[in-house]
């Protein structure tokens, strides 16, 4: 083994720097925030949340510099790739941090707890995510996995002397590591197949091995049950609803959207780059995660009478849909593509209608303390601009035209009904009357909203802050934007894996 | 080359672990129960590295191992916090989310 190592003279590789500034733009924002924090103690309080939007939005602006240069960096060996996929989706954990850190303005300083660490481990997240759409190799996917889930177990359990928000942390930590624990198990027996731990090796050898051997099928079925837990879809989504509750606010809007988005962005490079020959192990495993999940999510919502827990289970449903065009995803190349475009598209607009249904309910139950639905009723009389954004969330979230949510439900349709085989009919099917059964529920969230009375007769005005007002403008616009115009998500989605995977 | 053997030892500190996971109440317990299947990945990753003689199972080894001191870091922190809040680190008595 010596040998090996001897004969591996260290060469340093050459570094695209413009392909990794939007890495180091956000590397240099989290480092500026905690050393501002080592320095200036206390006094640096009111300047983090604008010093981490303000990192945020400027790590945009080599991204829109690489969108505009436009060429495919293959970067370490093909380890860590920016192609059009990785620039699409990093705008979207970029869009998603952002909101949250306009969310967490004053929240997380109003229990008097630690605000310069938080958007420091909020940015550490946010790079974590930003790498996992660009890794190709299964140690920088480790690694990026890793990097966004260690800060989000912190701030799950961020209210320290709460015991609900303890309990939320722990149980995303046992559940989260031991979730990880069992896909490196499978990613080792991945690369013991292929001797390389470059997903594109994987995929050469995986497709040269002919058949499915053992070793290859159990290697698949951990990575995917896996990041089945951190998508959040059943069977492997008892923590969610836990975890969303327990949560400050704005760290379940972060969990719920770009978490679980990040989690989709690992499995889709793993799948399209890595597994794709192998269709007749993961289609089945995607299409049983993605029925079961339609169907138990919008089920258990039914009969939720938390906001927050019913957003959570409307989360592992919208999270089935998500997976469902994977089901079907391993029939030939241009379906493969549609396939993923799909996927993308539905996360870009599940970013924008969830942030913004939270940012919403942040600011009600600020007002009325407390996250149960009873409480909303009558919010149209003294909230009527929250109300119009919430019921345009919620129809959005349920699939009605003009809102986005109806082009990503569609294109989810599509590419169940183009695949031409059997199994894409029946999901679509379940997919349709799921669709049916969650529009009851939103739509019975929004009637009381405009409908009830308010029930503590108190009609005192809610305190909407500039930044909430901005994050609802911004999700809003996007939700509206994409709905009325779906050319344009469109145009930003038609993004291929495939063809770099060979 | 002894690469079965190998593959045996981690599947079995890997079910050992699993087990662990699942069964035990105790907080710290289920922490070294987790860094049992971390331990099964090394051991499967270097026995293939050595098997295949590439460097790439090493490296991915030194890779887990540096990551779980973090996670473990931040394990022990939250059960510390538990142990605060509440006396005891019974992880079966920590059920006020539910429904």
């Amino acid at each position: 083994m010596t040998d090996a190592l001897l004969l591996l003279a260290f060469q340093r590789p050459t570094i695209d720097w413009h392909g990794i500034a939007p890495e180091l733009v956000l590397l240099t924002a989290g480092a500026l925030i905690t050393l501002v924090d080592i320095i200036f103690l206390e006094k640096a309080r009111p300047f983090t949340a604008a010093l981490a939007g303000l990192g945020l939005l400027a790590t945009a602006v080599p991204l829109l510099t690489l969108a505009v240069d436009g060429t495919d960096r293959v970067m370490f060996d093909g380890a860590y790739v920016v192609d059009e996929f990785s620039l699409v989706v990093k705008a979207v954990f970029l869009l998603a941090g952002y909101v949250v850190v306009l969310l967490s303005t004053n929240y997380v300083a109003e229990g008097d707890y630690w605000e310069n660490e938080y958007y420091g481990l909020l940015l550490a997240s946010v790079m974590g995510m930003v790498m996992m759409a660009s890794a190709r190799d299964l140690v920088s996917i480790f690694v990026a996995l890793e990097l966004l889930s260690i800060p989000a177990y912190l701030m799950a359990a961020w209210r320290k002397r709460d015991l609900h928000s303890t309990e939320a942390g722990l149980k995303y930590y046992l559940m989260g590591v031991f979730a990880s624990a069992v896909m490196l198990y499978g990613m080792s027996l991945l690369y013991g197949v292929s001797g390389s731990t470059l997903l594109s090796d994987i995929g050469t050898s995986v497709a040269a091995a002919g058949t499915s051997t053992a070793v290859i099928t159990m290697g698949i079925v951990f990575i995917v049950a896996g990041f089945a837990f951190k998508v959040s879809a059943v069977p492997f989504h008892t923590w969610a609803p836990d975890v969303y509750e327990g949560a400050p606010t704005p760290v379940t809007a972060f969990l719920a959207v770009a978490s679980k988005a990040a989690g989709f962005v690992a499995l889709l490079a793993l799948v399209f780059v890595g597994f794709y020959a192998r269709s007749e192990v993961w289609e089945p495993l995607m299409w049983i995660l993605a029925a079961t999940s339609m169907t138990v999510g919008n089920l258990v919502a039914l009969r939720q009478t938390n906001v927050v827990r019913l957003m959570a289970y409307s989360g592992i449903a919208q999270t089935g849909f998500m997976i469902a065009p994977l089901a079907v995803a391993g029939h030939g190349l241009s379906n493969g593509d549609q396939a993923l475009s799909a996927v993308v598209t539905y996360l870009a607009i599940y970013t924008a209608m969830n942030l913004g249904a939270f940012a919403v309910i942040i600011a009600l139950s600020r007002k009325t303390g407390s996250a149960e639905v009873s409480s909303f009723g009558g919010a149209f009389s003294y909230a009527p601009g929250l109300t119009v954004a919430m019921t345009i969330f919620l129809f959005s979230l349920a699939g009605i035209p003009p809102l986005g949510g109806w082009f990503a439900k569609f294109e989810v349709f599509r590419v169940l009904a183009t695949a031409g085989e059997p199994w894409g009919y029946v999901l679509a099917a379940v997919g349709a009357v799921n669709s049916v059964i969650a529009l009851y529920y939103y739509a019975s969230l929004a009637r009381r909203m405009w409908a009830d009375d308010v029930p503590d007769g108190d009609h005192s005005p809610v305190l909407v802050t500039p930044s909430l007002v901005t994050a609802l403008t911004l999700c809003g616009a996007v939700t509206l934007a994409f709905g009325v115009a779906p050319q344009l998500v469109a145009r930003f989605t038609d993004v291929s894996l495939l063809a770099l995977g060979g | 080359m002894l690469l079965n053997q190998f593959l045996i030892l981690s599947a079995v500190l890997f079910s050992i672990g699993v087990y662990g996971v699942l069964a035990r109440r105790n907080g710290v317990l289920v922490l070294m129960s987790i860094e049992l299947i971390l331990n099964a990945v090394n051991i499967n990753l270097v026995a293939f590295g050595a098997f295949r003689a590439s460097v790439g199972g090493e490296v991915f080894a030194l890779f887990v191992i540096a990551v779980a001191a973090a996670e473990v870091g931040v394990g022990l922190a939250m059960v510390l916090l538990l142990y605060r809040n509440r006396r005891s680190i019974d992880l079966t008595l920590i059920d006020q989310l539910r429904g």
